[in-house]
């Protein structure tokens, strides 16, 4: 498979895609390893590509004023068993602005695969950016992933992401993320993993509530069966008059996995509030007892239970 | 009349207690039978045991189930011969849909067949089949949800823990009207109860009274043993000296 048009079809066979193609009015951008290999912008998103041998650098800017009504896909992958994709990506969405990005991330081959991504966003006044990133790896957990990014609000502006390993071992999934909120915005962040084998998962998300009634929200999710290690630590700081914020991280694990959760909340201003929850322990023994006794495994009843959980 | 389930001599102590004193009974195939008694009589704890819950799988004795022993099966393997338990207080699952919960145990994984059990409990599937069966049920909803999931498992045999508990009147009434459904299919079913309104659902039943059997006969003639002598009772789980002993 040595041409755009193979890889750009296997990869969207991969993410289930496929259909995005015969619709004029839904942007996408597909890149293998360093290269773009197929795309498809609109008025109003300006993506800029610098190809090079160890990395690809992407700047994206979404016009002021501009919407962008319908998700814009964009596809990261990798067939092959090996290799290393380093994406540098600088997300520009300014005043106003509107625009819902969804990144399939396919690793399906992953033996020893890199993904690293190194990203700033900047999300201007009043603008709303929304950021999916689903992942499909393969069976074996040869996948180590780096989503790392830099995040800024403007005052009014709106921040929501969401990582989700779809399919596939999480292989390692080490996720950083950090913002800085001004006045009134609002900063959302999902993760929902599940590993297995000897997986690890590692996830650190840090929100600065800087400006006045600023809000955020950090909620991660995840399953540790078999050998799996996963980390949590999550982050709020307020320091202005009648900023909000909560953390919750949900841990279940089975078999030997080994969890731990972090969660930090600092205020220094007075008529500020953070709260915070973490609940870590064992698939509920009732929850499991009440599928078993519909003729559940064990197994099938602990894996319908973090589907539910991870959903 | 066929037994499809038999308990012979079971008992069973829990942190240093006889909570099941030598209980023997036989289940008869498509009938209702009740387990009645008061709170603390040992009555949930003999359906864990069938079941073979967690925490009440070490009792002596035996059970057989259509002429099987049972005793060392877990509960999965119980279930896929033909056994449920419908608990007290069902399980409630954060982010699992209804319609999941339901095609987990179903025998027809349609949405066809799914959505139908879902009417015939009184919720409608376009409301609830995508919900979540968690927290934001009301204890009505999830009961409904729980029997409608026993509808879709189909099993030979059903233990319900106090049915009536928890839930309003027009919830009991739809509960009622599948326990008369289910025994019109040749289903067999054990209530679990203190109530007397659960108990009259019944064709024949066990009176319970701190770990024993005192009695097991027909319903309308437990009724009024059932009336007069335990409900009023002062002195619950302490039976009589004579004890009453009626077969």
């Amino acid at each position: 498979m040595n041409n755009n048009i193979d890889l750009t079809k296997e990869l969207s066979r991969i993410t289930q895609t496929d259909d995005i193609f015969q619709q004029p009015d839904i942007a996408h951008i597909f890149i293998h390893h360093h290269k773009v290999i197929q795309s498809h912008l609109l008025p109003g998103l300006k993506v800029e590509v610098k190809e090079y041998d160890d990395h690809i650098e992407i700047n994206t800017t979404v016009e002021k004023d501009s919407k962008i009504d319908k998700p814009v896909h964009m596809c990261f992958g990798m067939l092959p068993e090996q290799g290393i994709q380093r994406i540098i990506i600088h997300n520009d969405i300014r005043e106003n602005a509107s625009v819902s990005f969804l990144a399939h991330c396919a690793f399906p081959n992953a033996v020893d695969i890199q993904h690293i991504m190194e990203g700033t966003i900047q999300v201007g006044k009043n603008a709303r950016y929304r950021y999916l990133e689903r992942h499909v790896h393969g069976l074996y957990g040869g996948v180590k992933v780096y989503p790392h990014a830099q995040i800024q609000l403007a005052e009014g502006a709106h921040f929501y992401s969401e990582f989700e390993l779809i399919k596939g071992r999480a292989g390692l999934i080490d996720i950083q993320y950090e913002a800085n909120c001004e006045a009134e915005s609002v900063l959302e962040m999902i993760a929902r993993i599940s590993g297995k084998g000897n997986d690890q998962i590692m996830i650190k998300e840090i929100g600065h509530l800087k400006g006045e009634r600023a809000r955020g929200f950090l909620s991660t999710k995840v399953a540790a069966t078999d050998h799996t290690k996963a980390e949590v630590y999550n982050k709020l700081t307020a320091s202005a008059a009648y900023a909000r914020g909560h953390v919750a991280c949900t841990e279940i694990i089975k078999d030997n996995g080994i969890v731990s959760a972090i969660p930090i909340v600092e205020v220094d201003h007075p008529k500020a509030h953070i709260t915070h929850e973490a609940a870590l322990g064992s698939v509920d023994s009732k929850q499991l007892q009440t599928l078993m006794a519909r003729g559940l495994t064990e197994n099938e009843a602990t894996d319908l239970i973090i589907q539910g959980l991870l959903s | 009349m066929k037994n499809i389930l038999e308990v012979r001599d079971l008992s069973l102590s829990i942190n240093g207690k006889n909570i099941l004193k030598n209980i023997n009974m036989e289940v008869w195939e498509g009938y209702v039978h009740a387990i009645v008694g008061p709170n603390g009589a040992g009555k949930s704890t003999l359906a864990s045991a069938i079941m073979g819950l967690e925490g009440y799988q070490h009792h002596t004795g035996n059970i057989y189930f259509k002429g099987k022993e049972i005793s060392k099966l877990g509960i999965d393997e119980r279930a896929r011969m033909g056994i449920t338990f419908g608990w007290q207080e069902p399980a409630r699952y954060e982010g699992l849909l209804i319609k999941d919960f339901l095609k987990a145990s179903a025998r027809n994984k349609s949405n066809d067949f799914i959505f139908k059990q879902l009417e015939r409990v009184g919720l409608d599937p376009d409301d609830y089949a995508n919900r979540a069966v968690d927290k934001t049920l009301s204890g009505g909803e999830r009961k409904k949800v729980e029997l409608a999931s026993i509808l879709a498992m189909d099993p030979d045999l059903v233990l319900l823990d106090e049915p009536d508990s928890g839930i309003d009147v027009e919830t009991l009434d739809k509960i009622f009207e599948i326990i008369k459904e289910q025994k019109k299919n040749k289903r067999t079913i054990v209530l679990i109860t203190h109530s007397l309104a659960v108990l009259t659902q019944s064709d024949h039943a066990f009176v319970f009274c701190n770990g024993e059997i005192l009695m097991k006969a027909e319903t309308k003639k437990v009724i009024p043993y059932f009336k007069n002598k335990c409900l009023p009772c002062k002195h619950k789980n302490i039976p009589d000296e004579k004890g009453v002993r009626v077969e």
